[in-house]
């Protein structure tokens, strides 16, 4: 399976860029890795539920109530570009 | 004694007896960090103003009343910096406090000091830190361990009486071992999340480093119990965990599993943590061989459940509503994709390319579903041991602190010094590592960690089993040539 692994697409997904160098060496590091992980395939996992949380809990609700909680120029404070209560980002719509 | 060096508990009783004022305290505080900091590296960052505000007003008939306790950066303190160790997070300021925080500052104690650590709280050494490596207080050319690697020297060094880290697969247990001090990973669900800069969320758990099991009580005291803001956080009792120290071992069973007693283990760690077990013999309790059959995948489960948890909390970072941005970007991709670029640190890129492509189409159900599935087999072994033994025994890393740099370019050999810590997250249980020994290295003396396992929200077990190793031994007393 590792040898399908392609760091350059999976950055892609990630939204990472990457330099040469780092595609270069990730590719040899995580492949080294992925062998190691593949090691699982050996276990008999047939019937057996898997586990995405250690406690069994399930729909947990609160009152869905108002609160204090951030004003806006709270959200707002650590925002790197913001004007009129808002982010600001590049331009997305053509 | 210098003020300094005192445990939490006795701290308190001075600043109850008048003996000591907080202001006075934290005076003394920041005059250590002063001196020894500069060679440890264990602090990122400090408001002493802001924290003698605090003490100024302290409460000292509170829990913990005028007690400075340092905290890991990876946890929100409102109008304080909390960087993860990232550059993608340079400049961020909490306007927040996270649960854990609150509740201290409700018991009294005053937030002082934010912890280096390996970047995200992703690595074994704090080597991963984009803002300086911290060094170990027993030797300072080697790694405290990680990723909580500040919040343990600062303990181990006499510049906190006590800390805050987070474990997601040793985190907290690791460096404690490495630096000699009590280091205590909660069960999952016993603590807030809530204001924890998310790593593997079914995972991370907060807990106390401190110099004593007894101090480890009176910090898990504060920070327990339910939060409607974590909802995974759960509503189990909170009893005071001070409780139970001092009984005496009569009719307990400790489990020792022969998979951590393995090759290649340092045999050094190997004869105090057996010297340890045969202590607890001596000590009344019952030692009883038992096998944790799937122990070996733990680091593979691990290394696929934590990376794909990673990348989905990671994607929160893009540039705009905090942190780094990269300027000048054609487009919102662009912008996203160099943002990342320039703010994460290698070990996080990798973590999250490892992540994303185990969560990906195609290769998901033969990774990360595998991953979960054996992830209940680690769980079924542990509840089968706990039917027939109160705690488990084991080292808690198969090897004493090892050099800077040594294998901060070998992510594999980095990740399988978490091999004996792991298993504890992915089950969800507690564990606890406690100093049980120094081994000698290149004529330096470095400690060694024992780890204790309980059954889940059995911390004050965990802790009596503790404590009476502690108070039966001198490992404790030990300190580092700093």
């Amino acid at each position: 399976m590792s040898a399908a692994f392609d760091v350059r697409y999976t950055a892609q997904l990630a939204r990472l860029h990457l330099s040469e160098a780092e595609i270069t060496k990730f590719q040899a590091q995580l492949s080294q890795v992925l062998a190691y992980v593949e090691k699982l395939e050996k276990v008999d996992v047939s019937g057996v539920e898997p586990t995405a949380h250690a406690n069994a809990v399930f729909n947990v609700f609160r009152e869905d109530a108002p609160r204090d909680w951030f004003t806006p120029e709270d959200a707002l404070a650590n925002a790197p570009r913001s004007a009129n209560h808002l982010f600001i980002v590049p331009k997305v719509i053509e | 004694m210098e003020l300094t060096s005192l445990s939490v508990a006795a701290l308190q009783e001075k600043l109850r007896n008048r003996e000591v004022s907080a202001p006075e305290v934290l005076r003394s505080l920041e005059a250590r960090i002063a001196q020894v900091d500069p060679a440890i590296h264990g602090y990122l960052s400090r408001d002493f103003d802001a924290a003698l505000k605090l003490a100024e007003s302290a409460d000292v008939s509170l829990p913990l009343g005028g007690v400075p306790i340092a905290i890991k950066d990876v946890i929100n303190v409102s109008g304080e910096p909390c960087t993860a160790a990232s550059r993608i997070l340079q400049g961020y300021r909490s306007n927040y406090d996270a649960t854990v925080i609150q509740k201290l500052k409700a018991a009294g104690a005053i937030p002082f000091g934010r912890c280096n650590l390996d970047e995200f709280a992703m690595g074994s050494s704090t080597e991963n830190s984009a803002f300086g490596h911290t060094r170990n207080p027993w030797d300072t050319s080697r790694i405290p361990g990680g990723s909580s690697g500040g919040s343990a020297a600062v303990v181990a060094a006499d510049e906190a009486f006590a800390s805050l880290g987070s474990d997601t697969g040793g985190s907290i247990r690791q460096p404690a071992s490495h630096c000699g001090c009590v280091g205590l990973k909660p069960t999952y669900g016993r603590v807030s999340r809530f204001g924890l800069i998310a790593f593997a969320s079914s995972l991370d758990q907060i807990g106390p480093f401190t110099k004593t099991v007894r101090d480890s009580a009176l910090l898990l005291n504060a920070i327990s119990g339910r939060d409607p803001m974590d909802s995974t956080s759960l509503a189990e009792p909170v009893p005071d965990y001070t409780a139970q120290l001092g009984r005496d071992l009569k009719g307990v069973k400790l489990g020792m599993p022969r998979e951590y007693f393995i090759e290649g283990i340092d045999p050094q760690v190997d004869a105090a943590v057996r010297a340890a077990i045969r202590h607890y013999e001596s000590l009344g309790a019952e030692i009883v061989e038992i096998s944790l059959p799937n122990t070996e995948h733990a680091v593979g489960v691990y290394y696929i459940i934590a990376t794909a948890e990673a990348s989905a909390n990671l994607a929160r970072f893009d540039g705009v509503r905090y942190g780094h941005r990269a300027e000048g970007a054609a487009n919102l991709l662009d912008q996203y994709g160099r943002t990342r670029e320039e703010g994460f640190g290698p070990e996080v890129k990798r973590r999250i390319i490892l992540g994303t492509y185990v969560l990906s189409s195609g290769y998901y159900d033969a990774y990360y579903l595998r991953a979960q599935k054996v992830r209940t087999l680690i769980r079924r072994d542990f509840t089968s041991a706990f039917e027939k033994v109160d705690a488990i025994v084991a080292p808690t890393s198969p090897e004493t602190a090892f050099k800077v740099g040594d294998r901060s370019d070998d992510p594999l050999k980095m990740y399988l010094a978490d091999i004996f810590t792991i298993a504890a997250n992915l089950a969800g249980i507690c564990g606890l590592t406690l100093p049980c020994g120094l081994a000698s290295v290149d004529g330096q003396m470095l400690p060694i960690g024992l780890q204790l396992l309980g059954k889940p929200f059995e911390e004050a077990n965990l802790l009596r089993i503790a404590d009476a190793y502690e108070q039966s031994t001198d490992w404790h007393r030990q300190r580092p040539p700093v």
